[in-house]
């Protein structure tokens, strides 16, 4: 018993590491599941804090970036709606009514945290369960372009895994030819401005600058522009295709996201559980 | 491409005689405070933990273990060559062990190893610069 002590105790270097390492690589590999039941991350309470407060100057700083991307989109519905007012309404036209009957709604947000430098980037937002914020929302930039999927909710924050995240996969078509891809970042590339559609079936032709927008199939509306193509010569081993494309929002500049919440969110969810997985 | 992380600067320099479980709380707790703000929990936690053992392992080879002359691993206390091959041996093995769980699939290896290098690079050099503006030569 005694050897033993004493044997331990001259390693006790190596055992330490032991002991402490494994309960880092345990956290690492629960933080990777897809339930996460620690919350040591930013929707805590105090980290929390402390990045709203740090946002403050950032804001500021921000403002004039913000006011133009608010302007151009106040323009651009400012059009839709002299469009709206407009039609000719002595033609008899049924009118379905959208308005009570939304299947999207936003939810707009401030960005409290963003990092664009790691292999898996995470953004925090200042709304959470309060606000009717729950996990695996959709959430668009205000601007154009995707953002990502809710990670976690606390009562006033959430967690949004980005794009630049190597779990975020986005269901997104070739607005010309209706072809199907995902949209993956960060495989041998670290660029925050690009990223690649997978998957793509090999006989549809792709040419550079075409758009790519969601297809809908994912928590995103249809039809929400992604990027456009840089890039058609991605080599890949399968039957498929890869194309680089350029993003159209800039992650480094992000301010305030929106969080689409879909109608029926759980109840697509419900009924595709009771397929049988393959 | 490049990402820096001189906050490992803090455990280089903790003082010579500090037992290894204080050592090793101390490098945890640095670990999981940076994940908190980071959102990527356990990976710098067990990249600090990584760290340390280095560290001892590397004081434990080149310094005799009764009665250290100096009080700390710095720059002016153990001269140039030393503390470089001090830094670089520390930043390797946190820098590894942080960028292959950060990636945590092996499809993407030797791109990984490559971010690593290059942020290592950059570490070291930032390391260094500081240990450089704070150097002060004890007198012998």
């Amino acid at each position: 018993m005694r050897n033993l002590w004493i044997f331990l105790n001259r390693y006790n270097a190596f055992f330490f590491f032991i002991i402490f390492f494994t309960i880092g690589v345990i956290l690492t590999v629960k933080n990777n599941a897809y339930q996460r039941s620690i919350t040591i991350n930013s929707t805590n309470e105090v980290v929390g804090e402390v990045y709203q407060n740090l946002n403050v100057l950032k804001k500021y700083l921000n403002l004039g970036t913000v006011n133009d991307s608010l302007s151009v989109e106040n323009a651009k519905l400012k059009t839709q709606l002299l469009a709206l007012q407009n039609i000719d309404s002595t033609k008899a036209v049924t009118v379905t009514d959208t308005l009570n009957n939304p299947l999207y709604t936003y939810l707009s947000a401030r960005v409290i945290k963003n990092s664009i430098t790691l292999r898996n980037n995470v953004i925090t937002i200042n709304k959470g369960k309060a606000d009717g914020i729950e996990p695996d929302m959709a959430v668009i930039s205000p601007g154009q372009g995707v953002v990502g999927f809710v990670q976690d909710v606390s009562e006033h924050l959430a967690t949004i895994r980005s794009l630049l995240h190597k779990d975020a996969k986005i269901s997104v078509t070739l607005k010309k030819s209706n072809a199907l891809g995902i949209l993956v970042w960060g495989i041998g590339n670290s660029d925050f401005t690009k990223a690649f559609v997978k998957e793509i079936p090999n006989h549809f032709k792709v040419s550079l600058k075409d758009t790519i927008v969601t297809s809908g199939f994912s928590r995103f509306p249809a039809g929400i522009p992604v990027g456009t193509v840089t890039n058609t010569a991605v080599p890949t081993g399968d039957n498929f295709m890869s194309v680089e494309v350029k993003l159209f929002n800039d992650f480094s500049t992000l301010q305030y996201v929106y969080v689409v919440k879909y109608k029926y969110a759980v109840e697509q969810k419900e009924l595709e559980a009771k397929l049988p997985n393959e | 491409m490049a990402t820096p992380f001189v906050y490992i600067i803090f455990l280089l320099l903790i003082p010579f005689g500090t037992p290894n479980l204080l050592l090793y709380l101390i490098a945890f707790a640095t670990g999981l405070t940076l994940d908190a703000f980071y959102d990527t929990l356990g990976v710098h936690t067990a990249a600090c933990v990584a760290l340390a053992f280095v560290r001892i392992l590397f004081i434990s080879v080149t310094m005799n273990r009764d009665g250290f002359d100096e009080p700390e691993p710095t720059l002016g206390n153990m001269g140039f060559k030393w503390f470089i091959i001090y830094a670089l041996l520390c930043t390797l093995s946190h820098h590894l062990v942080l960028f292959i769980l950060e990636t945590f699939r092996l499809a993407e290896f030797s791109y990984t190893l490559m971010r690593c290098f290059f942020s290592v690079g950059f570490t070291l050099f930032s390391v260094v610069l500081i240990e450089f503006i704070f150097y002060n030569r004890k007198a012998r």
